[in-house]
């Protein structure tokens, strides 16, 4: 009786989800596509290919490219985007001492309470501070088109650090804006046309980006350390300084991981002498045939 | 209950025997996984996944109880507070990738004593309250797993609560009330997350009490074993401990280096890169995705697209739990007293070239976006789904001719039993 009742009920979902399948087969065919071609289907570009120091299971912070990355963050990136779970005493992690690390968090200003009036009122940053988000409150944030937040940007993506290295190497003009296939996207897609306010970016989902080039001529920063500033080292910098705020731990993690997985690896080859030492005297012999 | 050559527990020394008469917790642990349980002898390395099991959700709850201590259910800190974890707590990042990889490694243990039991009938008399206990516990596990993924309160925590709780508005009549109320709100809010941290702190422990009676019902008919001959004597058996612990041993070592790659190496593999983002109910992320875990529900869930007789929802939802229901059928829908599909030949390829195949298609669509051809798959690979459970196991039980099976496990494992020649 069960096995009746079961046959019937699993007759029943097959034959919704062939009926499913079959409308889905049929507009296939009268479509002559799977997924309708889109600009952004088609036009859309992964990630660049780009490495950084911290890549592998062995990769290293290189400091002096994480402090060229915190100063192209305070000098360009920081006048629309903040840095909120991030604090000016994390910047000792960066290579600087407690002493740089106070001037550096007095270059900010920060928001605070006048401690006679209580009015709003703003002072010089001190390391306990986080980084001060450039927008006083969401209005003016949403005023400005939402700048994300940049603190976990590089894990908030697929392969975020390449991504945002591509998004800011990445603008093109799109008149004559062709694909790996040679296909010109706006003889294509003559809809595609970036509307005005946006920017085009192949590497952005929708091809259209809200954020206006940040990182326009070489020089655009001075490092101390006499790299060249050029905007694909720009680029570069950031992206890195931006895994270091994702992730700041990243480096310590390997580190442990490694003494963890050697430890792992030697318990477990005692655990399987153990094993077959244990079960030797019950284990048959294996004939030699 | 034990078989009669069980060895007994003796205590050596004075106060074990006076711990013995007031209170006999340490015989209990002997019986139930020390020298007084009484173990085939042949179990393979799929045998491994049960223990590994238990040792993850006590893995679970240690970690997670640890981070219960430093975050907040509130939902306009919780981002922030797992943030805090993160970076300002000492060792915080490890507690949680332990906790979220340690929720994927639980998933890969169980589902692979799940398939265990699908191929070696492990459900089969007389061992069917094991298996439907066991079932229990898996929809006890996805439940405490969901409400855990929403709890960091990124976009995809969001919205998959959104879309979970969302299943339950296709009831028909009560689905709305009955999601409003589930919610706590029109929409997922700081109530949904105080109730699903509640609860994800309270199911983790009503998982470890339907895991001591999973146990308790092993112990009744013994554990099974590759051959699904039932143990006929002594020399079938060897005792729990040192045999299995040591072997249970070596499996936990391996499976920890597995374990351990993820959470030191790659520990948002598994993850969603969405989550990183706060939870922010005015944007939809472009695809909304579960943990890879719910994946092949998931994908029968989407299967349904099209109306028929019922609302297109309606049958995706009923499919999706149906999906996971059958298994507490199992024990009746498949009728062959053959136990172990190394024995049974037409059952074994619907195993292997039928539901693993149809299993791997849903678990690749369940996480790829809702487009062609991974709708049509699905939709192949759900109708392949039903039919395993609800018709084609019911019926190869009456076509097939089994394989002939070893006397006993002895003879399986030496070539020979004596007990064999005197009968």
């Amino acid at each position: 009786m069960i096995r009746a009742i079961a046959i019937l009920v699993g007759l029943g979902f097959t034959a919704a989800v062939v009926w499913a399948f079959g409308w889905g087969a049929a507009a296939v065919i009268s479509q002559g596509y799977m997924v309708e071609p889109t600009a952004e289907h088609e036009f859309h570009q992964h990630p660049k290919a780009v490495s950084f120091s911290t890549d592998g299971p062995f990769g290293k912070w290189d400091l002096q490219q994480l402090q060229r990355g915190y100063q192209v963050y305070k000098e360009v990136c920081s006048a629309c985007h903040s840095l909120e779970y991030v604090a000016f005493r994390d910047l000792v992690q960066l290579g600087y001492n407690e002493a740089e690390v106070k001037a550096a968090a007095a270059e900010w200003t920060v928001p605070s309470l006048d401690p006679v009036t209580g009015e709003n009122t703003t002072r010089p940053g001190v390391p306990t501070d986080y980084f001060p988000s450039p927008h006083a409150n969401a209005v003016m944030l949403a005023a400005a088109g939402n700048p994300p937040d940049l603190s976990l940007m590089t894990k908030a993506r697929h392969d975020g650090s390449a991504y945002v290295y591509s998004l800011l190497t990445g603008y093109a003009d799109q008149a004559g804006y062709k694909n790996e296939d040679g296909e010109v996207l706006l003889e294509e897609f003559p809809d595609a046309k970036t509307p005005t306010g946006l920017y085009f970016n192949p590497y952005f989902a929708t091809l259209n980006f809200g954020m206006p080039p940040p990182l326009v001529v070489d020089g655009q920063v001075t490092y101390a350390d006499g790299t060249e500033a050029t905007i694909d080292q720009m680029a570069k910098d950031v992206s890195a300084f931006l895994i270091w705020t994702a992730e700041p731990t990243l480096v310590k993690q390997r580190q442990t991981g490694w003494w963890v997985l050697g430890f792992l690896i030697f318990a477990t080859v005692l655990a399987w002498l153990a094993k077959k030492q244990v079960w030797a005297p019950v284990t048959p012999k294996r004939r030699k045939d | 209950m034990s078989f009669p050559w069980a060895r007994q527990y003796e205590p050596k020394v004075a106060f074990m025997r006076y711990l013995d008469e007031k209170l006999p917790l340490p015989r209990l642990v002997y019986n139930a996984t020390g020298a007084g349980y009484p173990v085939p002898r042949n179990l393979s390395y799929m045998w491994n996944f049960g223990s590994l099991a238990g040792f993850c959700l006590v893995l679970q709850i240690v970690t997670g109880i640890v981070l219960a201590m430093h975050y907040a259910p509130n939902g306009d800190i919780a981002f922030a507070s797992t943030e805090h974890i993160m970076r300002d707590v000492n060792w915080g990042w490890l507690l949680r990738y332990a906790h979220a990889n340690g929720a994927s490694l639980f998933f890969v243990a169980i589902y692979l004593h799940i398939f265990r039991g699908f191929f070696y009938g492990s459900y089969k008399a007389p061992r069917e309250m094991v298996w439907l206990l066991g079932v229990v516990i898996f929809l006890l596990l996805m439940a405490t797993a969901f409400m855990g993924y929403v709890l960091p309160w990124g976009q995809m925590s969001f919205w998959a609560s959104k879309v979970i709780t969302g299943l339950f508005g296709a009831i028909p009549l009560v689905g709305e009330p009955l999601q409003i109320w589930l919610l706590g709100g029109y929409a997922p809010d700081n109530a949904t997350l105080n109730r699903f941290f509640s609860l994800h702190y309270l199911l983790p422990f009503v998982i470890v009490g339907v895991v001591i009676l999973h146990i308790w019902a092993l112990h009744i008919p013994g554990s099974s074993n590759p051959t699904g001959v039932e143990v006929k004597g002594e020399s079938d058996t060897v005792p729990f401990h040192p045999y299995y612990t040591a072997k249970d041993g070596f499996g936990l070592g391996v499976f920890l280096i597995l374990y351990c790659v993820l959470t030191f190496f790659l520990p948002n593999a598994l993850g969603h890169p969405d989550n990183y983002i706060p939870a922010n109910p005015m944007a939809t992320p472009a695809h909304i995705v579960p943990e890879w875990y719910f994946w092949p529900f998931y994908a029968i869930l989407r299967a349904f697209t099209i109306d028929f007789i019922l609302p297109a929802k309606l049958w995706g939802v009923l499919a999706m739990f149906s999906s996971i229901l059958v298994w507490f059928f199992l024990p009746w829908l498949d009728k062959s007293p053959v136990r172990s599909g190394h024995f049974r030949p037409l059952f074994r390829k619907f195993f292997w070239f039928g539901l693993i195949p149809a299993m791997a298609v849903l678990f690749y669509c369940g996480g790829a976006p809702a487009e062609e051809p991974y709708v049509m798959l699905s939709q192949v690979a759900t109708a392949y789904y039903f039919l395993h459970f609800l018709v084609i196991l019911p019926l190869v039980s009456w076509f097939e001719r089994p394989e002939p099976l070893p006397f006993s496990i002895t003879e399986a494992v030496l070539g020979s039993d004596k007990k064999a020649v005197l009968q």
